[in-house]
């Protein structure tokens, strides 16, 4: 059975996905993103020149494999989210929004209480509603519940490539999750990725790691197959890590 | 979406198989890891798993120990009604059994409630059989507003409702359901079943669902033990408990390991779990749930109940009457089934005690309703 991942009525073949910031030109940008092979690949609609129809950014995203994930980047409030996600869906001609609400400009930590009202009112718009959120479990549930089509808690603060600071509560979110679960910001190096992906998330989320390396296009591929093996690796079942066994008395011996 | 659709993914056959071909390299494995799936959960109800027994057990007791601390909360169970229009084949009250019917009024109740009380109850488990006219929803509102005063925490196990009508108990002060599958193999259920509102195998089966739509704090769920192969059962009994507890995040749950005993009926078990298996169940779904409550009725027997309390348990009956009104309305009538620990409440209290457990009695508010 081949493994794809399926979010609302699309499939990927490749559980990375990447963002477009912080290159040094649009053509490294799409030569990075081509590396990848991602299938979805966010754009901050700030960043979009929407009157534009030959706006360089989206020049350099053309592929039939691609599809485009704008995200509401720069909004503080559900208010604003809502609105930023109208305009995406017009000028990038899709219903899926990566929903980021930040209102704090200096770590860029998501407000959880704005994104599940701009979650919810997203939905009911019929948006593919993917939310950008701490790695908070009972949030997931609550996003769930208003009809997001996935979650993507982050692993450390967005662009600290840190990697899996939050593994506690990724864990508690992978098990309980019935929507997939992709691990946003913090991954700094493949070796998280493939962490993350060893773990059970459907998939991750790398931008600054792969966009800020000496070489994006490298990077890039050892991202897409770093994802790769952890997935394999997940799938394949991880050998066991060997614990020392304790002595104490015995518990059963009233059985014999 | 309802617990059917995950159900029906998996094969009875396929997994009994399975089951019964695991190696003790297969038991090895998963006892070297941290985290225990529905996977190596069914491998640690292999057979290939009895020689690690005591393992298992070491490792069940000290993960319940860290998660509810030296603790055991008591609960006993009051029978309200013994009428019942099922065939349950295996069960006292089912429809065909010659037996007198009773069903308790208001003031029969309230002299129940004062014995138990007596004994230190706070929780409660109200139980019936299934008669709708007698014993239908209005019945149990009212007896639940009768004793609701008097117990901080009432749980009923009775006839599957709908979610409406859950919905009307817990706004009267229900806290926790209790509703057995009895077997997930459904040809062997239609066999035991074969009459009555409890034949529809499809509509027990999704209950919990309707409990976790109604907002019930904690539900109950588990297989009687005789009817089929009790590791197959205990297999979809977990698999049931990991989806619900995905689906209605806000529930508690608690499992419960009921093995048919004696009875006024015919049926004897057609599949034996003895004491090391029941033993090697309980551990193994501690293994694979820290936060599960795991619950031990008066159906065991004193010694086994006496060296189970390390093991994983974490609620446990004592002195309980399977008869309606047999605490001191009508001592002598019949069970629904016999008991086997027979010893009185102080005395199971102090048992536990003496092995370093707190006694908890009181683990709720109603006012939390």
């Amino acid at each position: 059975m081949k493994d794809i991942l399926k979010i609302a009525d699309k499939t990927f073949n490749s559980r990375l996905f990447t963002g477009t910031g912080k290159f040094n030109s649009s053509q490294k940008m799409r030569e990075a993103v081509l590396a990848s092979e991602s299938e979805l690949v966010t754009v901050a609609l700030k960043r979009v020149n929407v009157q534009n129809e030959n706006d360089d950014m989206l020049a350099h995203l053309k592929g039939n494999h691609i599809n485009l994930l704008p995200n509401t980047s720069g909004v503080r409030t559900a208010r604003e989210a809502v609105f930023a996600a109208e305009l995406a869906r017009e000028a990038l001609q899709t219903n899926w929004v990566k929903l980021e609400i930040h209102p704090d400009p200096k770590y860029l930590l998501p407000d959880p209480i704005e994104t599940l009202k701009a979650a919810e009112e997203l939905v009911k718009q019929g948006f593919v509603v993917m939310p950008y959120i701490h790695a908070d479990p009972v949030l997931c549930k609550r996003l769930e519940e208003v009809g997001v089509q996935c979650v993507m808690p982050l692993g450390a603060p967005i662009g600290s490539n840190k990697g899996l600071k939050t593994i506690d509560f990724l864990e508690i979110i992978i098990e309980q999750s019935t929507v997939p679960v992709i691990i946003d910001a913090g991954i700094g190096a493949p070796s998280h990725a493939a962490y993350a992906m060893e773990l059970g998330a459907d998939a991750v989320l790398v931008n600054t790691a792969i966009a800020v390396s000496q070489n994006p296009v490298e990077m890039a591929t050892a991202f897409k197959i770093a994802v790769q093996a952890g997935r394999m690796a997940y799938n394949a079942k991880l050998a066991p890590v060997r614990k020392e066994a304790e002595a104490s008395s015995p518990l059963t011996s009233f059985l014999s | 979406m309802s617990f059917k659709s995950t159900f029906e993914k998996y094969d009875w056959d396929i997994l009994e198989k399975e089951i019964y071909t695991y190696s003790s390299e297969d038991v090895k494995q998963v006892l070297q890891k941290e985290k225990i799936d529905l996977e190596d959960f069914k491998i640690l109800i292999s057979p290939a798993a009895k020689p690690f027994i005591e393992e298992m057990a070491q490792r069940s007791s000290a993960i319940t120990k860290k998660r509810f601390g030296n603790t055991m909360q008591m609960y006993v169970p009051m029978y309200l009604s013994n009428e019942c229009q099922n065939i349950c084949t295996y069960c006292g009250f089912s429809m065909t059994n010659k037996i007198p019917r009773k069903t308790l009024t208001d003031a029969e109740i309230l002299k129940e409630v004062k014995h138990i009380k007596n004994l230190g109850y706070d929780h409660i488990l109200l139980v019936t059989g299934e008669a709708n006219r007698t014993v239908g929803v209005s019945y149990l509102k009212n007896a639940i507003e009768l004793i609701k005063k008097h117990f901080s925490n009432i749980s009923i196990e009775v006839q599957p409702l709908d979610q409406e009508e859950y919905e009307e108990l817990v706004a009267e002060g229900l806290y926790a359901v209790l509703v057995y599958q009895e077997t997930y193999h459904k040809a062997t259920y239609k066999e035991h079943h074969p009459k009555g509102k409890k034949s529809n195998f499809d509509y027990r089966l999704d209950t919990p669902d309707r409990l976790g739509k109604a907002g019930v704090h904690k539900i109950g769920i588990g297989a009687l033990f005789g009817l089929e192969d009790w590791r197959v059962d205990s297999f979809y009994t977990a698999l049931h408990l990991k989806y619900l507890q995905k689906t209605y995040w806000k529930t508690k749950y608690s499992i419960s390991f009921p093995r048919l005993r004696p009875h006024e009926g015919e049926v004897q078990p057609k599949v034996e779990m003895t004491d090391a298996d029941l033993v090697q169940l309980i551990c193994a779904y501690r293994l694979l749930d820290e936060d599960v409550e795991l619950s031990m009725s008066t159906r065991e027997s004193q010694l086994f109940r006496n060296n189970i309390i390390k093991l994983g348990i974490t609620s446990i009956s004592a002195e309980s009457k399977t008869n309606p009104g047999g605490y001191s309305v009508e001592p002598q009538s019949l069970e629904q089934f016999e008991i086997s620990d027979e010893r009185s409440t102080a005395e199971v209290a102090n048992m536990i005690k003496s092995q370093g457990y707190e006694v908890v009695w009181k683990d709720w508010d109603k006012s939390f309703v």
